[in-house]
């Protein structure tokens, strides 16, 4: 078995070979290193992108907008990532936004994640009609596990979930009212004297 | 009294880093001093007449076992060799997490022997091989079996029986990563395991030594006198491979300067210096002038910089005795001023580590704080501005941006990855072939290049739009949020120029785990000695804890 600290470090050191700076090398490096944490074939797409990288011309994208086409040719999964990294913090305001025509969309995932942290937001990623949630960069939750991951996604969606709770208000109060039992009914000595702080706080 | 912490731009300089000394902070004594209280056991030692074979000891508390697993081999005279290159060693090592089982051992015999090649699981910690010093450990054997101890004066030359030749953790070749261990409380400090290891390693010398004494005559060897044990460590043998990781691990790097600058800054503000303190502080002072005069090496460079570290302790020593009254406030500030005036960066360093001696109160939080959560500060920041980071670069590196990377001499060397044994690597990049794949380890000319940038871009742009032209600079950009947060972060020197040092990298480091007399054998390797003078594993209980300073090697 391979340590994630040998994944990462594989990891970056073939993607400068493959052309990337040293900065992106360390952003591929990061990334693989998660996608196997968490369950997914990061490797083996890195391998399989880095084989089809000569021969096949991915598009590069500058410019993050809410609505991304590729023109001739499939976007690049690393470049996409590390621009969508960078320019969370205007994407965010898109509320969603999309990307038609995708290379390896796997690649693109750890990113996304990370960006979700950053931002403190979860995101619910679409690719091809499958549905990842990715929460805070500290899980993925997916219909994808046991399916394989498609090499090229026609369609990739990413919406910005508002931070809200997952239950209702009814489920919260049960729950709290039964929370109540913990606490101590104060008669009149214990608010007198069992508090810290002082009888008159004009003093 | 408020006193600031040292100004990094004189601190991490290479000259001031190389003349770094071992302290309470460092590894190898925080490590003692956390397993002080661990059952120590020998589970196993089936080694044959000539001492080739296989030996497990371990470390207990509660249900908690470390065990270290060694392979002794028999390598011919011609196969010895403390490169990295070589493929055969007298013993290999690997610490194992739990008690070992059969298959565990027999799986291992088979692979920790081939090191690099070898694979390792998750079961293992670190990993270790290590050469006889041929001579000691002759000498020893010879002496032992016919009844009698070692020559102390051919002891004192080396100081070890075994040297080792690297010492691998964090997840290389199959290891256990960091973070399945990370959050065990005995091993919250930097190279913990490391230090095991190599601890143990030590008392596997020992048993060795005597075993191999005792089948080449039964009726008449003796056992190595535990005192003589006690003053052999073992020895190091370290190459350009550490050199890196202090540049590749900076909020690490950080936390190791920075304790060790909090430390100084807390002993300076005591007003009030008491008798005992003083009295400890200069005894071990006194004491550590053995530890200069035994300090054996045939470098021009270091027996210079010894002469001068001898010459100035003793001046300092005749100072508190002429001129000098601990009665005095603030005292230890006072000395500190005193050294920075009148002795060298080599003594400063060895008196700041000294006046650690008598703060357990202050030392002991820090250690804790030595470790970092390096993925935290991964992340760039990339909604800040042109302006911002010109700020940064200004304020955080002002003396590396006045250097001149059009001379050549300020680019001459370029860091590689040999492909023969994936070690880094240095070389004059006019005169040898490799420098297009040169390592992002040249931090002040990119830094300076990144400067040189963002001086053409309009100030309030953002750095995610700077990047997508100036990917070349991203891994510069990360570093300087990471100096942002970390002030001791980065190595404030040239790292490719003509006159760089590279031991001064390791020097640091190894002072960080703890090791003495450093012994330089060319400007690219050194050996040093470690564990000299340190408690034997029985005798853990109740040790001296300034037992570096009483080593009679």
């Amino acid at each position: 078995m391979k340590s994630l600290s040998e994944i990462e470090t594989t990891s970056k050191r073939a993607s400068r070979a493959a052309g990337f700076s040293w900065g992106m090398a360390e952003e591929v490096g990061k990334s693989v290193r998660l996608l196997e944490l968490f369950g997914f074939p990061g490797i083996k797409n890195l391998n399989q992108y880095y084989k089809k990288k000569d021969k096949n011309n991915f598009e590069t994208i500058k410019f993050i907008k809410k609505k991304n086409v590729s023109t001739k040719f499939s976007f690049c999964p690393i470049n996409l990532g590390v621009n969508f990294l960078d320019q969370i913090r205007i994407i965010e305001k898109y509320k969603k936004c999309s990307f038609k025509g995708t290379a390896y969309p796997l690649l693109l995932l750890p990113f996304l994640c990370r960006a979700s942290e950053i931002i403190g937001k979860k995101l619910l990623v679409k690719v091809d009609g499958n549905k990842l949630l990715l929460n805070f960069n500290l899980n993925i939750f997916s219909n994808f596990f046991e399916k394989k991951f498609p090499l090229k996604a026609k369609h990739i969606e990413v919406i910005f979930l508002d931070n809200k709770d997952n239950f209702n208000d009814l489920d919260w109060k049960n729950l709290y009212n039964l929370s109540e039992d913990t606490f101590v009914e104060e008669r009149d000595s214990l608010k007198q004297g069992a508090a810290g702080a002082g009888l008159t706080d004009n003093d | 009294m408020n006193i600031d912490l040292r100004n990094p731009n004189i601190i991490m300089k290479l000259s001031r880093l190389g003349s770094f000394h071992q302290s309470r902070l460092s590894f190898l004594r925080s490590f003692l001093s956390e397993f002080k209280d661990w059952k120590f056991k020998r589970d196993l030692f089936d080694l044959d007449k000539k001492g080739f074979g296989t030996a497990v000891y371990s470390l207990k508390k509660k249900d908690r076992i470390y065990s270290l697993i060694c392979f002794a081999n028999k390598i011919n005279d011609q196969e010895r060799s403390d490169r990295v290159i070589a493929t055969k060693w007298d013993a290999a090592f690997t610490l194992h997490d739990g008690l070992p089982s059969k298959q565990d051992i027999k799986r291992l015999k088979k692979e920790v022997p081939r090191q690099e090649i070898g694979r390792l699981s998750y079961k293992e910690l670190t990993l270790s091989r290590a050469n006889k010093s041929i001579r000691i450990f002759k000498h020893v054997v010879e002496n032992l079996s016919n009844g009698t101890q070692p020559n102390l004066d051919l002891l004192k030359k080396v100081g070890y029986l075994y040297r080792t030749t690297a010492v691998y953790g964090s997840g290389k070749f199959g290891l256990a990563d960091r973070f399945r261990i990370k959050n065990r409380e005995e091993i919250n400090g930097p190279f913990r395991l490391e230090m095991m290891l190599v601890y143990l390693v030590r008392q596997f010398t020992f048993d060795q030594v005597n075993h191999v004494a005792k089948n080449k005559n039964p009726k008449k060897a003796v056992k190595l006198d535990p005192q003589i044990c006690k003053n052999l460590g073992i020895g190091n043998s370290t190459g350009l491979g550490m050199a890196p990781f202090i540049v590749n691990h900076p909020t690490l790097l950080n936390n190791w300067i920075l304790c060790r600058e909090k430390a100084l800054k807390k002993i300076r503000e005591i007003k009030k210096i008491e008798t005992k303190d003083s009295d400890l502080f200069l005894n071990c002072v006194k004491d550590s002038i053995k530890n200069i005069t035994t300090w054996n090496t045939e470098s021009d460079y270091q027996l210079n910089k010894i002469k001068l570290l001898l010459k100035d302790v003793k001046k300092f020593l005749n100072f508190i005795k002429t001129e000098f009254s601990f009665k005095e406030d603030y005292a230890f500030n006072r000395i500190y001023f005193w050294l920075e005036k009148e002795t060298c960066a080599e003594c400063i360093e060895y008196i700041v580590s000294i006046m650690m001696e008598p703060y357990s109160e202050i030392i002991n939080p820090l250690i804790k704080e030595m470790s970092s959560d390096e993925d935290r500060y991964f992340n760039i920041p990339a909604d800040r501005t042109v302006k911002e980071l010109i700020a940064i670069l200004e304020n955080k590196y002002s003396s590396i941006l006045s250097i001149n990377f059009k001379k050549r001499e300020n680019y001459k060397k370029f860091w590689f990855i040999s492909k023969n044994k994936e070690e880094p690597r240095l070389a004059n990049r006019f005169e040898e072939y490799g420098s297009e794949l040169e390592q992002p380890l040249a931090i002040a000319r990119d830094i300076k290049r990144l400067y040189e940038k963002l001086l053409l871009y309009e100030k309030s742009l953002t750095l995610d739009q700077f990047l997508i032209d100036n990917s070349n600079l991203r891994h510069v950009v990360r570093r300087a949020f990471i100096i942002e947060k970390f002030p001791y972060s980065e190595i404030q020197d040239n790292t490719i120029g003509e006159n760089t040092i590279p031991i001064d990298m390791l020097r640091l480091k190894l002072s960080f785990f703890g090791a003495l007399k450093f012994d330089p054998r060319s400007d690219k390797w050194l050996r040093i000695c470690m564990f000299q003078g340190a408690p034997l594993p029985n005798d853990l209980k109740n040790y001296d804890e300034q037992w570096v300073y009483k080593s009679h090697h």
